[in-house]
């Protein structure tokens, strides 16, 4: 029979403090046992001599300095793991909730993870197909990359999503396993609702890991909900063997939950009142995609958060910006104009994409395509500021042109069907016949003989205004 | 016995304890995790572990070393990669397998490789600190010469036959003019946070050519300068730092990933050793370390992962050499700093950075120089570091603070990223005080003329950013026709030469020769241009010729070891120019 501990010196928000505690350490998980039977879990993160500082995962709600017995674990938090868990239903902590029963573990891992080597990272290259234009093309997504989706509230995000997990899932039928595992963190009951009904429909429900911490869940569970994800992630990629897509949405919560669990730790606050630590700890998660040396599975990650006030500058956005490799960013204006997915491709990137494009993975022509298309495009901004002054009428025709190519790029490239599934091929092809509609002469980014091969006035004539 | 008394992430006290020393190495707990003392007072001492520290208990032992945080300096640095402490990436790989795992402590150099060593001092020769004693090559590029410790000096007493020894063989004894006698090996070890001495200070007037245009010409960097690329995610920072750790025309390059993507180091990793210096026909990483502290690596270490890698590179300077330092990024290192001194409590000063960022900047930044050594050599160490300002807000402190401490200064902005203009360094709120400084290399090392064809340069663009103004508002149509010339050079200028490819085979590197050519092709057609629009010729004349497309396309169309095709270049323009005054001229009569 271990220790246990009557009574707590002190409740502070979500955390408790123990006093004359022995041969604690730091990490690891409690359980707390209320008086009416009911059992919380807890963590330690602070230690001062005898006195143990505790995080409750559930809240301390109903919890008195007298009413709780606490018996320590011995060890950090850990997530069983199966083949199992494919096709279940978790709370944040990584508890089954679907009333199928606990899972039959293989193996215990501590959801912290540890930091990946590295020299045993193998540098991801080959690209994943999503069928959507203005990502396979402008901002493509690479197997084994953590490429965010920088969403305003209101914005197709989650469609996106789901259009991305059904799309690349045929593309990916060809080859190994694949699998989704998708953690919601403070998003409301339909959202989830959303999801689980867009997987069941494209068939992967079966193949999908979903963790879910709602917005009334408690918010330290919302806390460990990445991690319990990454590590089913990590254990299906690597010690599976398969192709994981992970969804964090959405990522503003994450961090608002970190906030507000920092606060209650009386620490202090950088930017915005976020933790000092939001860098790392935003860190810790993302660093979690990629390839192993000698695994054939990977973990790609599309993390969805919604910019405050849709503002990219804000620190949530900014520090994943830092991290991750690219982003794709929606913009209200377009969203507006009814275009989906709304893509603003400019400030959009994908940082794998130069080593993972070109001959060999999509067409030789890619590259050049792409540049030519984003360096067009920065163009119609600078055309459609000028004409908001001057007016269009006053415009040169060079400009008049290139707010011609703005329009006809919105319409025909960015804006698809939601069912929509476009080949790499198609995709470019309609670029080239894009760039067509401006003179020869405008695309300065294209060498000459491949302008021979492309440059096609009479393709340009299909589209209309 | 120390033991520990309480924990809080990577911070550790040691109640009652009055035997450590400030910035002294520790090992903590069970598992002997390292860190360094960073507060002692009467009742506590405070610890930064640089490793997780999941697990510990109070009451696990905590041990002094006597030494602060050292690296050790030895051949088989160049072409590893280490981690923040120094230990090697590949070994914790062996040993622990694809994860970090905590307290694994292993020698920070191979201490069973045997090295080819001549010696260089015989029995009965007078030594001073800093002098050459042996040396062996340590990769096909570099050189290793094993220096008198800078603190010791005396008479040789013993001498190793030359052969084969590790870096732990004793080959030499000196005997100090107290009669002490200390045995040398190949390694000594050197406190991180301490600069190496030197002779003196020599004045910086050569540049690091690093076949960036917009650099070498127009934003140019010395030996032994320092440098700051701000920019903010996405505008192509760790690119430019790439570009420059492949190219530029330094001897060793120390690469730090502090607090980035695990990713990039891998990537770092793949492709250097893929690329060949094309100067010494040797894979990249034959002159390059490599420290890497990513992002989810621990804090502790990625405060250190600065301070290792510039002790690695005075310690190569001090051989002679020519270091050039890739720190990416410093905000990381300065976060590292914010996040421990939140967990001591101490008083923040600007966004809850502590009051002490400024001075640990400039301590890192004079670390760099051009200086004659101990030992009558010549070496400098070049500091390249990255901010990523938050928000790509550069107004906040750790921007704010570097430029104070830097004297170049590449601003990336965002729109020029957006456009995909790299490298998107923008040339009108960027600086390089070196500038004068190198004035007389170029002169005597390009051509006379460079200087003053670099100032024209600038000067179209500023005009040209003038102009824009103007533009914004009511079009280019209505500019008067030798306005509409400067914007139209200022495009062959921005297009044409300060945007590099960095992926084409001959745009990747530019020599120096070939960036004067490219702006005397630009001025030589501005010139042309301009007299004609003198005479009354109109420009659209001019630039419906295709002549001005010509020339921006003269960086993909004239390849590096051609330069004579500029010449052709040149004669082209001036006919093209000349048929076109002929034509209006002759349809005016």
């Amino acid at each position: 029979m271990a220790v246990q501990y009557i009574g707590l010196k002190e409740i502070n928000g979500p955390l408790i403090a123990l006093d004359n505690v022995a041969g604690v350490s730091y990490d690891e998980v409690a359980e707390i046992r209320l008086d009416d039977g009911s059992v919380r879990t807890g963590r330690v993160v602070q230690i001062d001599g005898s006195r143990a500082i505790l995080q409750v995962f559930e809240g301390t709600k109903g919890l008195s300095l007298k009413n709780t017995r606490t018996r320590f674990t011995g060890k950090p938090m850990e997530m069983p793991l199966s083949e199992e868990l494919l096709g279940r239903v978790f709370n944040g902590a990584g508890r089954p909730i679907d009333g199928l029963g606990e899972i039959y573990a293989e193996k215990y891992a501590d959801i912290n993870g540890k930091p990946l080597n590295p020299v045993s990272r193998s540098y991801p290259r080959n690209y994943i197909n999503t069928g959507i234009s203005s990502i396979d093309a402008l901002t493509t997504l690479i197997r084994g990359q953590k490429l965010p989706i920088f969403s305003g509230s209101g914005l197709s995000h989650n469609k996106l999503a789901v259009q991305i997990v059904r799309q690349a899932k045929i593309a990916e039928e060809s080859g190994q396993d694949f699998a989704v595992v998708f953690a919601a963190m403070g998003v409301k009951n339909d959202i989830a609702d959303y999801f689980r009904k867009s997987f069941e429909e494209s068939g992967v429900l079966q193949k999908v890991v979903m963790f879910l911490n709602l917005s009334n869940d408690p918010i330290i569970e919302r806390i460990l909900t990445p991690k319990c994800a990454l590590t089913a992630a990590e254990y299906l990629a690597f010690e599976k063997n398969m192709h994981i897509l992970v969804i964090l949405t959405d990522m503003t919560s994450y961090a608002e939950a970190l906030r507000e669990f920092s606060s209650s730790k009386g620490e202090i606050p950088a930017r915005k009142g976020f933790p000092g630590y939001l860098y790392s700890d935003l860190a810790s998660l993302y660093e979690r995609a990629g390839i192993v040396e000698g695994s054939e599975g990977s973990v790609t990650q599309i993390p969805i958060l919604t910019m405050p006030n849709d503002d990219i500058t804000h620190p949530i956005p900014d520090l994943t910006g830092y991290i991750t490799e690219g982003q794709i960013v929606l913009d209200r204006s377009l969203d507006q104009n009814g275009v989906y997915p709304p893509v603003a491709v400019l400030p959009s990137l994908s940082r794998l994409m130069k080593d993972g494009i070109g001959e060999g993975f999509t067409r030789g022509d890619h590259s050049d395509c792409a540049n030519q298309l984003f360096a067009a495009y920065a163009k119609v901004q600078d055309a459609r500021a000028l004409a908001s002054v001057i007016g269009e009428d006053e415009l040169s025709p060079l400009d008049k042109s290139y707010l011609r190519f703005g329009r006809l790029f919105e319409k025909h490239f960015v804006n698809q069907g939601f069912d929509e599934n476009r080949t790499i091929d198609e995709t470019l092809d309609l670029g080239w016949a894009l760039l067509s509609t401006l003179p020869r002469s405008a695309l300065d980014r294209v060498d000459e003989k491949l302008l021979d091969q492309k440059y096609d006035p009479d393709k340009a004539v299909q589209f209309t205004d | 016995m120390n033991t520990v008394f309480s924990v809080n992430g990577p911070v550790v006290k040691v109640r009652d304890a009055s035997d450590f020393a400030m910035m002294e190495m520790v090992y903590v707990g069970a598992d002997h995790l390292m860190g360094e003392v960073i507060g002692v007072n009467a009742e506590e001492t405070t610890i930064q572990v640089y490793e997780v520290t999941t697990g510990m208990k109070p009451g696990e032992p905590v041990m002094g070393t006597g030494a602060p945080v050292s690296a050790v300096l030895g051949p088989g640095i160049i072409s590893n990669i280490f981690d923040g402490i120094e230990r090697p990436l590949k070994k914790i790989e062996e040993l622990s397998g694809a994860y970090i795992s905590p307290g694994s402590n292993i020698e920070s150099l191979d201490t069973l490789k045997k090295w080819d060593v001549t010696l260089k001092v015989s029995v009965g020769d007078e030594v001073q600190g800093g002098a050459i004693f042996a040396v062996c090559p340590e990769t096909p590029l570099i050189e290793h010469r094993c220096m008198i410790p800078p603190n010791m000096s005396g008479e040789v007493v013993f001498a190793a036959e030359n052969g084969e020894y590790t870096i732990n063989d004793v080959i030499c004894r000196i005997k100090s003019p107290d009669g002490t006698e200390h045995d040398l090996t190949m390694c000594q070890k050197w406190p991180i946070k301490q600069s190496r001495p030197f002779d003196r200070r020599l004045p910086v007037d050569r540049p690091l050519i690093t076949g960036q245009r917009v650099i070498d010409t127009i934003l140019p960097i010395a030996k032994g300068g320092t440098a700051a690329v701000p920019g903010g995610f996405g505008t192509g920072k760790t690119m430019t730092q790439h570009q420059l750790a492949k190219w530029c025309d330094a001897d060793i390059i120390v690469y730090i990933g502090c607090g980035e993507r695990g990713n990039e180091m891998t990537q770092v990793l793949e492709e250097f050793s893929g690329l060949i210096d094309p100067k010494t026909n040797r894979p990249l990483t034959d002159r390059t370390v490599l420290i890497a502290n990513t992002s989810n690596m621990p804090v502790a270490a990625r405060e250190a992962s600065i301070y290792t890698g510039i002790t690695i590179a005075e310690y190569y300077r001090d051989m002679g050499y020519h270091i050039a330092i890739m720190a990416d990024s410093t905000s990381r290192w300065a976060e590292a700093l914010r996040e421990i001194s939140g967990r001591l409590e101490e008083m923040p000063a600007e966004e809850g950075f502590p009051a002490y960022l400024p001075s640990r900047l400039s301590e890192f930044y004079e670390r760099a120089g051009y200086v004659e050594n101990l030992n009558g050599t010549e070496g400098s160490v070049s500091i390249i570091g990255a901010v990523s300002p938050q928000g790509s807000d550069f107004s906040e402190p750790v921007t704010q603070n570097t430029k104070r401490f830097v004297r170049c200064f590449w601003a990336l902005d965002k729109s020029l990223a957006y456009a995909r203009h790299y490298p998107a360094i923008n040339w009108n709120n960027s600086y390089s005080e070196y500038t004068d400084d190198l004035g007389e290399y170029y002169y005597k090392n390009v051509d006379k003329d460079f200087l003053p064809y670099r100032q024209r340069i600038s000067s179209l663009l500023i005009e040209e950013n003038k102009l824009m103004e103007i533009v914004k508002l009511i079009g280019a149509d209505v500019l008067p026709d030798d306005q509409k010339l400067v914007i139209e050079t200022a495009r062959v200028i921005r297009v044409g030469f300060l945007q590099q490819n960095a992926y084409h085979k001959d745009d990747t590197y530019v020599p120096l020769d070939k960036q004067f050519k490219m702006m005397k092709a630009i001025l030589k057609l501005y010139d042309e241009c301009r007299s004609a629009v003198e005479k009354s010729v109109p420009i659209n004349r001019i630039i419906s010729t295709g002549i001005f497309e010509k020339v921006i396309k003269m960086k993909y169309d004239i390849p590096n070891d051609k330069p004579e095709l500029f010449r052709r270049l040149e004669v082209e323009i001036e006919q093209t120019v000349k048929k076109v005054v002929k034509a209006c001229t002759e349809e005016g009569r």
